[in-house]
């Protein structure tokens, strides 16, 4: 049994505690929005906060979360309202196929968080998540939107 | 304008509901919104198959082609909308099933959704489908007004008929038009006339994407549903021999392990990690055959056998080459190559099936819904009609999802255990160790060039591999595969640029054992590389401005020049670069668009390549939607570039090495450069978008470097030659 809180909710979960979060949340929670992209912590689409911070949850086993609190990209508006960095995601039209979108925005919030308004470097330096429809740009200018909005 | 995308998948839902399939499954959703969408779909007939008009005026606009991240979806969506003369802020779409197809006699025309087709093969009848909606519309305001139909006039989802002032909404007159007579003659507006076609907006389907609501094939859920992690012979072509099940049955959450056909092996569980945990500590034995001896090297032999080969086959030819070269007052030759390449669809491969006797369904990303339903038919042994494909957004595509392979051992594994449904999903592993590479070739390059340095002679030798020989082998001609030629042809929608006395253009087929396929740019992206690093080869050989040299073999190619020509001015060819910056220049034309690029790069002493900027432009002869086509450019050069950069398969003892992102590392954000699209429609014909552009990527850059440093690269991945990313 695993004890987790998940977007404010608190959870026991009768799972192997090896298991990674990330399947433990599309799986056992049913929160399918973090995605599966390569399993080894390489590409970023399984990004989620754990306290506040980016983690990569497919490299992070679920047993390492007792007590902390984890908030996946169905977390991230409060009461319906888009988080800015979200909303920048529709102001821009960034996502293409969407499928690496929730590891980039859940990336870039953190991001935001830790630095407010990031140079172009330290955008180069924090956002390493792949997206193989190529959304960079928009990516980057997503980040300046929406670190202008805050 | 301001405009809150719709949800598309609660009209997908609706739609499937509405259909009222046997199994009544849906996939999840966020509550009410199904409900209402499925309350009021159900309740709206249809004007035509391609519109649906409910009583609140939204549009429901039918899509049959895939979507996978290049925006189709939202362009055929304008192109409806367009004729139709709709609200384009009520609009949302909605994807009709493989299954409804086939049963409708086909009116939604071909799903395949590949070679930058989806919108350039379909405009006609989409927007056709719209204008005969706006006809129908009209006619029963027309009717119940009792006035002539010509006095009648849409806009904007209102019909108003001015000399009585009356009005009235789409919503509202959209039940009785759905039961008049369809017209015969349908006029289409001139282009020039768009309001929504044409214009930059924005796509339709992001909303449920950025706060992780969109479902993908990977996230379907169904009720009872388990979950099947496979693993099939890692070698091509091998067999599997025998599995212990015994050892893993008491694993936690292990159901099942089957076999599927004679090459796989693929357990079944409560969860797919815990199916994919047990996999991993099954006791298999593989026949790996003959081709678990191949190694990379022997396959590049057995290419460069083909550079000299007696035999080949004749892609373009002109004038007598062997002739003009013997002649020549100079010869210059180069031999290149390009390696496998892997898809890597973001979304790893996956399908949800549901076997009973009397029925079988699928639940997948696709980019072929009918080659689906047809992999469904053939795999479950059911008539057409008891089988059927639901198509969820696809976490790209590539060209790799047009296959249904996939698709194909789902369901066999789902026949295992009737009546449960069951999710397989493949995991990165398999989906590296089991892609359809994008298939390998040489290449030598010979020109003939007379005292002047004006080239008189190419002969252009391309020895390697056919995708259509691998998977279409019907579709040969004569045993020739005419995609090799791709941009090369002497005319059609993939033509080459230039014009030269004495050309010939052939191919040596040799078909390693690894399985190719079509993926993004198929084989223009090598082609391309081939011409355009050549063609500089010979102008930096000849001294000449390697523009002006293309130039000069472009008289006949006016639209190849208006491009080339707009990235050279746009780029600044000819001035100055920053300091320690280089141009190349390179054109192409793929997919029916004619595209160029000039790429702006620096290398470091330590080999450290920084892509400054690219200047792409492109006339894909009508822009559906220009701010869309600007984000599909920049995504082939990510795609393109990835390749040249990093992009490496290779075989070691009959099967790949490279199994995830650690060995096979594609482009990051910090690597992206400064892209400036030109998009320069000029009318007259429909050319493709998600891949034209990738060919321009990989040479400009090439040229750019030679530029930089005077070393011509011509194997990849440039990693290979001490070259990373600054
Ligand atoms: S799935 Fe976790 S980093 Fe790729
Ligand atoms: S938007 Fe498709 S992979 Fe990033």
């Amino acid at each position: 049994m695993v004890s987790l809180s998940v977007n404010g909710k608190a959870h026991d979960i009768d799972v192997d505690p090896d298991t990674p979060l990330l399947w433990v949340l599309r799986e056992q929670l049913g929160l399918t929005g973090t995605k599966y992209g390569c399993g080894i912590a390489a590409c970023g689409s399984c990004t989620v906060h754990v306290d506040g911070e980016a983690v990569r949850s497919c490299a992070m086993p679920v047993s390492a979360m007792e007590g902390k609190k984890v908030v996946t990209i169905e977390g991230l508006a409060v009461d319906g309202v888009l988080h800015r960095v979200q909303q920048a995601w529709v102001d821009l039209d960034v996502p293409q196929c969407g499928y690496c979108q929730a590891g980039m925005i859940m990336a870039v919030a953190a991001l935001l968080n830790a630095t407010p308004k990031p140079t172009d470097a330290q955008i180069d330096e924090a956002i390493t998540n792949v997206c193989r429809c190529g959304t960079y740009p928009r990516v980057r200018a997503g980040i300046h939107h929406a670190a202008a909005n805050a | 304008m301001t405009y809150m995308p719709q949800l598309d998948r609660r009209s997908f839902l609706a739609g499937s509901a509405a259909a009222g399939f046997s199994f009544g499954f849906a996939i999840p959703s966020s509550g009410d919104a199904l409900a209402q969408g499925a309350a009021s779909g159900g309740a709206a007939p249809e004007v035509n198959a391609w519109v649906v008009i409910r009583p609140d005026d939204t549009v429901v606009i039918r899509i049959a082609r895939s979507e996978m991240g290049q925006g189709t979806l939202t362009g055929l969506a304008q192109l409806v909308a367009e004729e139709l003369e709709c609200d384009w802020s009520k609009v949302t779409t909605e994807f009709p099933t493989p299954g409804q197809n086939v049963a409708r006699n086909r009116v939604w025309g071909d799903f395949s959704t590949g070679g930058s087709r989806g919108i350039r093969e379909s405009h006609d009848y989409v927007r056709k489908g719209g204008a005969a909606a706006r006809m129908m519309l009209i006619e029963a305001t027309a009717r119940e007004w009792k006035v002539p139909a010509a006095e009648c006039k849409a806009e904007n989802s209102v019909i108003t008929h001015a000399p009585s002032g009356r009005s009235i909404r789409y919503g509202q007159v959209a039940a009785a038009a759905a039961k008049i007579e369809p017209p015969k003659d349908v006029k289409l507006k001139d282009p020039k006339d768009w309001k929504i076609a044409g214009k930059p907006l924005k796509r339709l389907d992001t909303a449920d994407k950025v706060v992780g609501k969109m479902v993908y094939g990977i996230d379907v859920k169904l009720p009872g549903m388990l979950s099947a992690a496979i693993l099939d012979c890692p070698v091509f072509g091998g067999k599997l021999k025998s599995f212990d099940a015994a050892a893993i049955q008491s694993m936690k959450g292990v159901r099942k392990v089957v076999p599927v056909d004679d090459t796989a092996v693929a357990v079944i569980a409560d969860t797919w990690w815990q199916a994919k945990t047990a996999l991993e500590k099954l006791p298999v034995v593989w026949d790996e055959g003959a081709n678990g001896k191949v190694q990379q090297a022997d396959i590049d032999k057995m290419l460069a056998g083909g550079l000299d080969a007696e035999q080949a086959f004749v892609g373009n030819q002109n004038g007598d080459v062997k002739a003009a070269l013997a002649g020549a007052a100079r010869k210059i030759e180069a031999v290149y190559s390009y390696p496998y390449q892997h898809h890597v669809t973001m979304e790893p491969l996956n399908a949800t099936a549901v076997y009973a006797a009397e029925r079988c369904e699928v639940w997948t990303s696709t980019q072929n819904g009918e080659a689906a339903l047809a992999a469904v038919i053939a795999a479950s042994g059911l008539p057409a009609d008891k089988c059927e494909v639901h198509k969820t957004f696809l976490g790209t595509g590539f060209g790799r999802r047009g296959r249904s392979d996939y698709v194909d051992q789902a369901v066999k594994i789902a026949k295992q255990m009737p009546g449960t449904p069951i999710k397989l999903l493949w995991s990165r592993e398999e989906d590296m160790a089991h892609g359809s590479y994008h298939p390998i070739t040489q290449c030598r390059l010979t020109a003939g060039l007379d005292d002047k340095g004006n080239l008189s002679a190419l002969h252009m030798r391309i020895s390697g591999q056919s995708i259509l020989a691998g998977l279409f082998a019907s579709r040969l001609a004569g045993g020739k595969d005419p995609a090799v030629f791709q941009g090369l042809n002497a005319s059609g929608e993939t033509s080459l640029g230039y014009s030269v006395d004495n050309l010939l253009i052939d191919h040596a087929m040799r078909n390693p054992h690894v399985p190719p396929g079509f993926w993004r740019g198929v084989n223009v992206n090598q082609n391309a590389i081939y011409v355009e690093c050549f063609i500089d080869e010979l102008a930096h050989a000849t001294g000449q401005d390697p523009l002006a040299f293309r130039l000069e073999l472009m008289d006949k190619h006016p639209k190849n020049r208006a491009v080339l020509q707009a990235v050279a001015d746009r780029a600044g060819w000819g001035k100055p670069a920053p300091a320690g910056v280089h141009r190349g220049i390179a054109h192409f034309m793929g997919f029916g668009s004619y595209v160029a690029a000039v790429s702006e790069v620096s290398l470091s002493g330590d080999g450290k390549l920084k892509i400054h900027r690219i200047v792409a432009a492109t006339d894909p002869g009508h822009a559906v939607n220009p701010a869309q086509i600007e984000r599909q450019i920049e995504g082939s050069f990510v795609y393109g570039l990835s390749a040249l950069i990093y992009g490496e398969c290779t075989v070691k003892d009959g099967r790949m090495e490279q199994l995830n992102f650690d060995t096979y590392e594609v482009m990051r954000l910090r690597e992206m450069p400064k892209v400036e699209s030109i998009i320069m429609p000029s009318g007259g014909f429909w050319g493709g978008v998600g891949e034209p552009t990738i060919c321009v990527a990989a040479p400009s850059v090439l040229n750019a470097i030679f530029a930089a440093t005077g070393k011509r690269f011509r194997t990849f991945p440039l990693k290979n030659h001490g070259i990373s990313m600054a």
